[in-house]
């Protein structure tokens, strides 16, 4: 990180970033390393385009760029910082989009933003194109510390400590080609949030930071660690209920420290964090990381206040209007139009500004591509943060977007410009607000299709009335057992296995990634994808059999248990 | 290791420059029709277009080349594991997300 950080000016005009915006705004160094990198990028492809580097030499250089290569095509996956871009950073994704792909982007649950079909000789280009905007595909690929995540709600949320996105900023500067980290024995992910509701799914990643205050309004951080999922999932264990904001870096240097030296390297499937954690025993583990932490300069890595400060100073805060708490036109317009107030219900959450609440775009249209979103979409949407939310974008983990400063009393139109793009539907948290996976549409990877099931059961479910009777339900797909669509964490978390040659699907119940994380229990044998979108209207069917007034579905399973919901979905079998 | 079947097969890869699935052809050359691909009745005729094609990708020509299980169908091979189905016919979804 440069010390220098607090004198630097924000300096968004450069590059035309709306300047209200609440990202971090670049300077040229930064600007600077960034096209070293694109060129450095340039001349291994060409390199490779020569023969002069071979595959095996290749990939580890393309994936240090978030290039992979997937069944038809190579992919790109684009970091989003902790979530948050400005609407020319969209509209950049939907030129890239034309140029250089079909038409359309993907955004994943790590809030990043792949693109499904790029060639290798475009990729300097693309790259270029990114940078411009202040955006590259660093840390999206390899064993580093990827890309961090958190909160969509961050520095905006009702119900927030502590701004998470200055720390999320701290930690991407820190990581971003740590040389004693670029290497680790496999992935290392961090999320971070500063709320008492956990919506950056903290209990599953690396290391999980909760930022809040002691009694003395004083910053510091609780830290989990040992979170994943993949083959073997685990919910984090807590390694520190108290850490000062000033020893952020050192302890998680120590506790990066203690993973590379005893880390596994032998096994692919027991590389992770997670694996060392369960192995150890959190005491353990824990004794080992103070004990490093001990032995460290600390004060060499000491986090100054001017260093939070600096970087508080590049995030440009929003010249919020003097507003009445409640808005008279949102409330008629609710009493109005009843498709109107649902959406208000599910997709609209409170802003800490009088007068101002952060809207959720949910990018699951009915039988729509979870997380798809076309170029002309795009730009539509950068339009809608430009006028409504000082031109700035969130991405969500659950492959959703959010404009997270509108007035209240422009939801309506908000919504209206939405639903004309397709993307107005009034199902956030709703059984048809799925995460899903590429799967094997796309996923060099996967053993079966997501996106296709997903698809189905949003048109089971299609009709609002009844997703807003359900409620809360959140299903998650995964088309192998790396698990990037969370199943182990859904309410109904789905994963396609390879049945001897053929797709099935085998279904959990219980799992969740919120405050109190837990890993879904297995219901029984998998089933065909038929099977499996019957067997979640059964599930649904038991539930709301059997809940009492006030219950979500995670309430009443936790109070029948399994066995009705299992009896029910394998009665035919 | 892939295990070795009796199935014939046909031999793929990735095309370097762009990553399109490709399929080895008669001439020996790459098509990215699957229809265009040499059928190969028997493990060794498989193993001699594997050659064929690993010289391929030592030109930097593909990435990965290797053997796929099919079936022989008047249309033409049709794999017979999905992944190599919807890597042949290309994803089993519309890929264009369609506004309202």
């Amino acid at each position: 990180m440069s010390p220098t950080a607090a004198a630097r000016q924000i300096d968004p005009p450069a590059n035309g970033l709306p300047s209200h915006a609440g990202i971090y705004h670049y300077d040229q160094v930064d600007r600077d390393f960034l096209k070293q990198r694109v060129e450095q990028f340039r001349r291994q492809v060409a390199r490779r385009l020569a023969g002069e580097l071979t595959e095996d030499e290749f990939k580890p250089l393309r994936l240090m760029n978030g290039l992979y290569l997937q069944l038809h095509a190579y992919m790109l996956r684009v970091a989003v910082p902790y979530g948050v871009l400005t609407s020319r950073q969209v509209r950049q994704f939907g030129r890239i989009a034309r140029q250089y792909d079909k038409g359309f982007g993907h955004f994943t649950t790590r809030q990043n933003l792949q693109f499904n079909w790029i060639k290798l000789v475009d990729v300097p280009a693309i790259l270029d194109l990114l940078a411009e905007v202040d955006l590259h595909a660093i840390q999206t690929s390899g064993n580093c510390i990827r890309n961090v995540t958190s909160d969509q709600f961050a520095g905006v949320a009702s119900d927030e400590v502590v701004d998470p996105r200055h720390y999320a900023e701290v930690l991407r500067q820190w990581s971003t080609l740590h040389p004693e980290f670029s290497f680790l024995p496999r992935k290392f992910k961090i999320a971070i949030t500063g709320s008492s509701a956990d919506r950056a799914a903290i209990c599953i990643h690396d290391v999980g930071l909760i930022a809040k205050r002691d009694a003395d309004g004083n910053v510091g951080f609780e830290v989990y660690v040992g979170g994943g999922l993949g083959r073997t999932p685990f919910i984090a264990k807590k390694l520190r209920d108290w850490l000062p904001e000033d020893q952020l870096i050192a302890y998680l240097e120590a506790v990066l420290r203690v993973y590379n030296a005893y880390g596994r390297r032998d096994n692919i499937y027991k590389a992770r964090i997670k694996i060392l954690v369960h192995e150890l025993g959190i005491d353990a583990f824990r004794n080992e990381v103070e004990a490093e932490f001990a032995r460290m300069p600390v004060a060499e890595y000491r986090l100054e206040p001017t260093i939070i400060d600096g970087i508080r100073a590049r995030f440009a805060s929003q010249p919020y209007e003097a507003l009445e708490p409640i808005s008279g036109v949102l409330a008629r317009a609710r009493l109005e139009d009843q498709a109107f107030n649902r959406w208000v219900r599910t997709n609209v959450a409170a802003h800490r500004q009088p007068g101002y609440a952060i809207a959720t775009i949910t990018l699951k249209p009915a039988g729509g591509i979870p997380g798809d979103v076309s170029a002309d979409q795009m730009d539509a949407i950068a339009d809608l943060a430009d006028h409504y939310s000082f031109g700035e974008i969130r991405v969500t983990h659950e492959q959703n977007l959010v404009l997270a400063h509108v007035r209240q009393d422009d939801l309506p139109a908000l919504w209206k410009a939405l639903s004309a793009i397709g993307f107005g539907e009034a199902n956030s948290g709703l059984i048809t607000d799925i995460i899903a996976c590429p799967g094997l549409d796309y996923c060099a990877l996967a053993n079966a299709r997501s996106i296709p099931l997903a698809q189905r059961i949003s048109e089971r479910f299609a009709d609002l009335d009844r997703q807003h009777h359900i409620g809360e339900l959140k299903i998650k797909i995964s088309g192998c057992i790396n698990a990037c669509g969370h199943h182990h964490v859904g309410h109904i978390g789905i994963l396609g296995v390879d049945k001897k040659g053929v797709e099935a699907y085998q279904l959990t119940l219980g799992g969740s990634a919120a405050e109190v994380g837990a890993i879904g229990d297995i219901m029984g044998p998998a089933l065909s994808a038929d099977e499996t979108v019957d067997a979640i209207e059964s599930v649904v069917g038991v539930y709301l059999e059997q809940r009492q007034d006030g219950e979500r579905f995670l309430d009443t399973l936790a109070r029948i248990g399994h066995t009705p919901f299992k009896d029910k979905v394998y009665a035919s079998h | 290791m892939a295990r070795v079947t009796d199935a014939p097969k046909v031999v793929t890869a990735n095309r370097l420059q762009d990553g399109a699935v490709v399929w080895l052809t008669a001439a020996g050359d790459w098509s990215t029709r699957i229809a265009d691909a040499q059928v190969q009745a028997d493990a060794a005729g498989a193993e001699a277009a594997l050659g064929i094609a690993r010289a391929s990708a030592a030109r930097q020509e593909v990435v990965e080349p290797y053997a796929v299980d099919v079936a022989v169908e008047a249309a033409g091979p049709r794999p017979l594991k999905t992944r190599e189905w919807i890597r042949a016919a290309g994803p089993s979804i519309d890929a264009i997300p369609t506004a309202a």
